[in-house]
């Protein structure tokens, strides 16, 4: 479902005197359908930075990204776009809406561009935010005013509203606490029985591995190593 | 897939001076564009051009019109293209009093472009009037008040009414957000998300308010001294600038 | 013999304005501009319509001038002298008498035949005006068609009043194409527009000439569902009993006393002379 070969990524930075720095190269990578790989390695090793090029928020310098049969490498705009839509959910560590949206909605907008009736999305957003313990209180405000936690949780939700073929996940149970760091890790088990390919960031040893079926250090990927 | 609107090597030179130059680009259907570089970088000038309140000096500008098919606009006779920009075009003005009449009531201003292209029912005209205040958050008891007794914030909203009645298919928004204190500038972008959403519409958003784009636009499109100097989707540019001006652009921004 | 030119206006000057109601007359409803000229009389007083009626004018020709329908009011009595000096016409207040009638703010009660002419001042030559200030906007306006704004004007008058108030200078579209201004006539009078005579429009600060030819369609805007109603105030001329006339309304007394009267003075007369009576003309005989 995932797969990379031989991705670089370099940074120029044109205001400093154009440095260029050469983060990644070479980097290999396949996903299967229903599987969960575990990107480690020190912090600054660069698992963000494939995160987000398999995302197509970074550009990458060289090699091929599919995602199903996207290279996201060369897709235009708005076929990466459509790509995150239908197939690719992001769950990152930061939040980010638009203010004075309501939880429920943010929750629901996944499935909203979908064409998901407006009904049906909400009943969702409902559900998921009620398995996540979020008070029901809180859906009809905006999380920009939420604790970390409620943050992270919300973004959860919003992450698995729709069921992708493919999750990249980024954290997804720092900052809970025990009962939700369960739900979460079941809501991933769930991902995987239907066979999404999962990419994700692990801090917390214990669920990498009892969601993990594979480590990949990044560091295998800086360029010292590949030279 | 054809794109609504296909721009190929627009131009206009003020004299000497470049307002924009060398600009291509495709538009599908539903995607929002942005277009974002300091004041003076050309990008009202390029949005005027292709919203031809500006006569471009080369180039064409290819809409898919829904009896034609793609049509270069800028070869259009007068009537066609001010046709096309009351029905399937639309024009948010930064201010709204260049894009509303401030002397006619909310009702009016919305039920202009219908009447326009032939409505002749009173009631059937208000009540779609009243139908779209409502979409924009104006309640129905201030369809017959003059737009001089709104706040900015509901100006605009009615702007955008006014403009979205006929159902275009492309809107130009010129700074749609600014002048707006922060409060009211997220309430406006997330009723602009709503109806570029379920409307299915396509957009072209000119703004020097990189938070904008991000929140509206998929794709951008960053202009400096009346050129493009970097395109890509949204969050790409944004967070991984490739070209030294937009790197510049990025860091500048000041964090709250 | 006067010391004026026939008519007041120089040859070449009236020859100028004929071209423009020539052109006006190809194209009805169509605003011509022209080189309107300094008149001996203040702008508002019709100084358009003067310089059509003197273009018009031919030895020959009766003229009748009258002003909101009656021939002795001020102004109407001033132009007609003004002709009788200039141009040594022979004048008349009677409506079939004459061969060009100058009106302002109305159209005679009796209908009008196919060797009559009749000219209007018109104050304010562009209905679209009130509503776009821009010449420049409104003239491309009329060029592509583009008439929404003019039902705007009408939508308005509906949202505030709950019917369409507008009473005097009520926009017509002529054959389909131009919306045209009346000039202030009554609504009343509106329907009366397609007729037999020749319709000559004159703006004389505004500078500008237009024209409706015999028969010409002219359709008075309106909604399916507010649609034009030429209505006038419900009573009967007090002096003559006619139901069918456009009234003024006559302050009689300071204790709320008034009557309706027609407004066309002509027409009121004759119907006297025939014999018909009012509410005031029946009790003064009794």
């Amino acid at each position: 479902m995932i797969e990379l070969s031989n991705v670089s990524k370099t940074f120029t930075l044109h205001n400093q005197g154009g440095a260029v720095l050469e983060v990644m190269r070479g980097a290999n990578l396949v996903v299967p359908k229903g599987e969960c790989v575990a990107l480690t390695g020190a912090s600054g090793a660069g698992k963000s930075t494939l995160m987000r090029i398999i995302y197509g928020n970074y550009l990458a310098a060289a090699g091929t990204v599919k995602v199903g049969d996207v290279d996201v490498t060369k897709a235009a705009p708005r076929e990466i776009l459509a790509l995150r839509r239908d197939t690719l959910g992001y769950v990152s560590q930061f939040l980010r809406v638009v203010p004075r949206v309501s939880t429920l909605d943010v929750v629901a907008e996944p499935l909203l561009s979908l064409g998901v009736a407006a009904d049906e999305a909400k009943d969702r957003a409902a559900a998921l935010l009620g398995k996540l313990n979020i008070p029901e209180a809180l859906w009809g405000l905006s999380p920009t005013t939420f604790s970390g936690g409620e943050q992270q949780r919300v973004n959860i939700a919003r992450g698995f509203a729709h069921e992708y073929p493919a999750l990249l996940l980024d954290e997804p149970t720092a900052s809970l606490d025990a009962t939700n760091r369960e739900v979460v890790l079941g809501l991933i088990e769930d991902a995987k029985a239907r066979g999404t390919s999962i990419v994700g960031i692990f801090h917390d040893e214990a669920a990498r591995a009892r969601v993990c079926d594979r480590e990949i250090d990044v560091t295998g990927f800086s360029p010292q190593a590949a030279a | 897939m054809t794109p609504l609107l296909s721009v190929k090597d627009v131009a206009k030179h003020y004299g000497n001076h470049i307002g924009c130059t060398d600009v291509s680009f495709d538009l599908y259907p539903g995607e929002v564009m942005g277009i974002v570089g300091e004041s003076g970088s050309g990008k009202s000038t390029l949005l005027n051009c292709l919203a031809g309140h500006l006569p471009s000096d080369k180039g064409e500008v290819i809409f898919d019109t829904r009896v034609d098919g793609p049509k270069d606009t800028l070869k259009m006779s007068e009537p066609e293209r001010r046709m096309l920009g009351r029905t399937d075009w639309a024009f948010v003005h930064q201010h709204a009093r260049d894009g509303l009449r401030m002397g006619v009531s909310a009702g009016g201003n919305v039920g202009e472009r219908l009447m326009a292209v032939g409505a002749r029912n009173y009631a059937d005209i208000r009540s779609e009037a009243v139908t779209w205040l409502d979409r924009v958050e104006i309640s129905e008891d201030r369809v017959d008040d003059r737009p001089t007794t709104f706040s900015g914030g509901m100006q605009q909203r009615l702007q955008i009414a006014r403009n979205l009645v006929t159902g275009p298919r492309l809107v130009f928004m010129d700074e749609p957000t600014g002048g707006l204190d922060v409060s009211v500038q997220a309430r406006l972008l997330d009723l602009l998300r709503g109806l570029v959403r379920d409307l299915g519409l396509s957009a072209i958003i000119v703004t020097h308010d990189l938070a904008v784009v991000r929140l509206l636009a998929d794709r951008l499109m960053v202009m400096k001294s009346g050129r493009v100097v970097e395109t890509g989707l949204t969050d790409q540019v944004l967070d991984d600038p490739q070209h030294s001006y937009t790197q510049l652009l990025v860091s500048s921004v000041l964090q709250v | 013999m006067s010391d004026y030119n026939f008519a007041y206006l120089d040859e070449q000057t009236k020859r100028m304005i004929r071209r423009a109601i020539l052109k006006g007359l190809a194209i009805p409803g169509y605003q011509v501009p022209f080189a309107s000229r300094e008149m001996p009389m203040p702008y508002g007083w019709g100084t358009g319509g003067v310089q059509v009626s003197a273009a018009t004018l031919t030895p020959e020709d009766t003229l009748k001038v009258i002003d909101q329908g009656a021939d002795d009011t001020t102004n109407a009595v001033s132009i007609r002298k003004f002709f009788e000096k200039t141009a040594e016409v022979g004048t008349t207040t009677e409506t079939s008498a004459a061969t060009v009638i100058q009106t302002r703010h109305r159209i005679p009660e009796e209908d009008l035949s196919e060797d009559q002419i009749l000219v209007y001042q018109v104050p304010i030559p562009e209905p679209l005006r009130f509503l776009e200030p821009r010449e420049t906007e409104t003239r491309k306006m009329h060029a592509l068609e583009e008439y929404g704004l003019m039902h705007v004007k009408l939508y308005e008058d509906i949202a505030k009043h709950g019917h369409i108030a507008t009473s005097y200078a009520y926009p017509v579209k002529v054959e389909d194409r131009y919306v045209m201004d009346p000039s202030p006539i009554p609504k009343f009078d509106n329907p009366k527009m397609e007729m037999s005579a020749i319709q000559l429009f004159g703006a004389g600060r505004e500078q500008r000439i237009y024209a409706l030819p015999p028969y010409t369609k002219v359709v008075s805007l309106d909604f399916e569902d507010h649609p034009f109603d030429p209505s006038k105030a419900p009573h009967a001329c007090a002096l003559c009993g006619a139901e069918d006339s456009y009234l003024d309304e006559v302050i009689t007394d300071d204790k709320g006393g008034r009557m309706f009267v027609c407004s066309d003075t002509d027409y009121c007369e004759k119907r006297r002379a025939e014999g018909h009576t009012g509410d005031l003309t029946k009790e003064t005989a009794a």
